[in-house]
């Protein structure tokens, strides 16, 4: 209320000056670029367009043509998709686990979680991938040790990148390992906002523990779990590092996932339109995502 | 009964930390680490005898000290001029009820999701169009595409929680919008400034696939960029690579263990919870 008769002596240009250079820079350095990419996918631009500087030819639907007609395209988009899921439950699944386990643990115990965590969250990509690559070393990693301790396993000089499939689930369990502090961080804080009475009672009334979890914990989480879920989604949608490195910044095509697809297509091939055309199908299936994220904020009120 | 459970808890919680810390913890080991010891199976899993010669052989490498002036000049670049910017958008949102306000949050947000990958080729041939591609300046004005929502959005949530009366009254004292801004919302939101600065900065030293476009010269190049090459150039010479990944991720575990608290808390009232 209050707020309000400060607001009435504003003047009703002033939140716009005070935006108007927010708009611009993202006008300049987002929108033109995000136009232009738009309009780059319906031409042809090949290295020679970029050296003379001459306008490239257009091309209208060509390139979508040639990459939607292409298998290799639709590969690409399936798998991309599919480590998304990986992914995103994964991360999900340890990340509500850990924050369970903290919710639990004695005052100490939790602090080394937390800096644990900390810890994690802070490891940029590039040396997450790092450390990774050191782990799974064929020769001298410490897991093809660990592993061929088991009885039955021997995975001593084992190349984990030779098949794409534990290649990549190598890249997902870093990106796991680099997302996890956020999501349990994160869900952690939303279990603290779960009243101890309403679980008590709920074990009062004859709950086993998973009816508890089911149908006390979790619609109280919701919200958040949706909204870790969904950010989490739109990131590893859009994964590039972890593989760029992983793969020592040459990708072989078993390794594309439609960011790495779409920058060799632009700087590798040179042809700047495939690359574009690409890009812009991937944002068009991330704003997907983004709609289901944006509704959820407006649902919980977030926004106003 | 219960001290029993509670007790296999807490093991189950350190097992936790210990494997998700494993990976740390074998970085700066291996770091420290002669060759032989490296090199060696069975691995051994606690620390022998240490030596710096890793880091020698890292910091050693022609470009790292010009590497790592590139990044911070990038870094403090980048948060400087998306602060001054973001800081205006942001009492805006936080203050002001105005047409066209929800469209705007809208595009802060919706601008977040756009991955960098698929904005690359058009700001390349942006800058190269004003023959800006290799230079330092370039490379900031494109992070503003990151840091300046990141920023405003998050500052919303620091602003919003200044209250408004405390300013009302300073301007029933007779100060102006501006002096009431600047004596009593800036102090207050001096600790949000900070921990948006950093989260900035670290998110502008960890970028790797705009400025390995952008900067072709080697002495402008970040610090990440140090860390790839150096990866390819040494191939399998995990000790100087571990010590290089160490030294890249040293500045930023500071940076976070310090305003880890304000992050944590920041990011569940700006970024993710509003």
């Amino acid at each position: 209320m209050s707020g309000d008769r400060v607001r009435r002596r504003r003047s009703p240009l002033l939140p716009y000056l005070l935006i108007g250079p927010t708009v611009i820079a993202l006008g300049l350095v987002l929108g033109y670029p995000l136009v232009d990419m738009v309009v780059l996918a319906f031409q042809d631009m090949t290295r020679e367009q970029l050296f003379s500087g001459a306008a490239p030819p257009w091309a209208g639907l060509e390139q979508f043509r040639r990459i939607l007609g292409d298998g290799f395209f639709w590969t690409v988009v399936f798998r991309t998709l599919l480590f998304t899921a990986a992914c995103v439950t994964l991360t999900v699944i340890c990340g509500l686990f850990t924050a369970m386990l903290m919710h639990r643990v004695s005052p100490w115990v939790r602090a080394v979680i937390a800096g644990v965590l900390v810890t994690v969250w802070a490891m940029p990509e590039m040396v997450a991938a790092s450390i990774f690559r050191w782990l799974f070393d064929a020769d001298y990693g410490v897991v093809n040790w660990v592993l061929s301790r088991l009885p039955g396993v021997d995975l001593a000089k084992h190349n984990w990148f030779t098949d794409p499939w534990e290649g990549f689930s190598v890249i997902v369990a870093v990106v796991v390992w680099g997302s996890l502090p956020f999501a349990a961080i994160t869900l952690r804080a939303a279990l603290a906002q779960v009243p101890p009475e309403l679980e008590e009672s709920a074990v009062l009334d004859g709950a086993r523990p998973f009816q508890v979890f089911r149908h006390v914990t979790i619609p109280v989480i919701r919200p958040v779990l949706l909204m870790v879920t969904t950010l989490m989604s739109i990131w590893d949608f859009g994964v590039f590092n972890q593989i760029w490195l992983m793969r020592g910044g040459q990708p072989e095509r078993e390794y594309y996932l439609l960011g790495v697809y779409s920058f060799i297509e632009s700087f590798a091939v040179n042809r700047y339109s495939v690359g574009a055309a690409i890009a812009l199908v991937t944002v068009v299936l991330l704003l997907g995502g983004s709609v289901v994220h944006l509704r959820q904020m407006f649902r919980t009120g977030e926004l106003e | 009964m219960r001290r029993r459970r509670s007790l296999g808890y807490d093991l189950l919680g350190l097992a936790v930390a210990a494997v998700v810390g494993f990976p740390v913890y074998w970085m700066v080991l291996t770091a420290f680490r002669p060759a032989t010891e490296i090199l060696s199976l069975p691995p051994h899993f606690w620390p022998g005898t240490p030596t710096l010669s890793n880091f020698t052989r890292a910091l050693n490498s022609e470009t790292f000290w010009a590497n790592v002036r590139s990044s911070v000049l990038i870094g403090v670049g980048t948060v400087l001029v998306s602060l001054v910017v973001g800081t205006l958008a942001a009492f805006a949102l936080a203050r002001f009820r105005f047409l066209g306000r929800r469209a705007f949050v809208v595009v802060i947000l919706i601008v977040q999701m756009v991955p960098l990958t698929a904005l690359i080729i058009p700001v390349y041939l942006l800058l190269n169009d004003v023959g800006m591609t290799d230079s330092i300046a370039g490379v900031i004005i494109t992070y503003l595409v990151f840091t300046l929502p990141f920023t405003v959005w998050m500052l919303r949530g620091f602003i919003a929680g200044v209250p408004v009366e405390l300013e009302e009254a300073a301007m029933v004292d007779g100060c102006g919008r501006l002096g009431a801004f600047r004596r009593v919302v800036l102090p207050l939101l001096a600790p949000g400034i900070v921990a948006t600065s950093v989260f900035a900065l670290v998110q502008a030293w960890n970028e790797y696939v705009l400025v390995y476009v952008l900067l072709s010269s080697p002495k402008k190049q970040t610090v990440s960029i140090w860390l790839v090459s150096f990866q390819t150039s040494f191939g399998t010479d995990y000790g100087g690579l571990m010590a290089g990944a160490t030294l890249t991720a040293l500045p930023v575990v500071v940076f976070f263990l310090v305003v880890q608290r304000r992050i944590a808390s920041g990011l569940a009232a700006g970024a993710v919870k509003g």
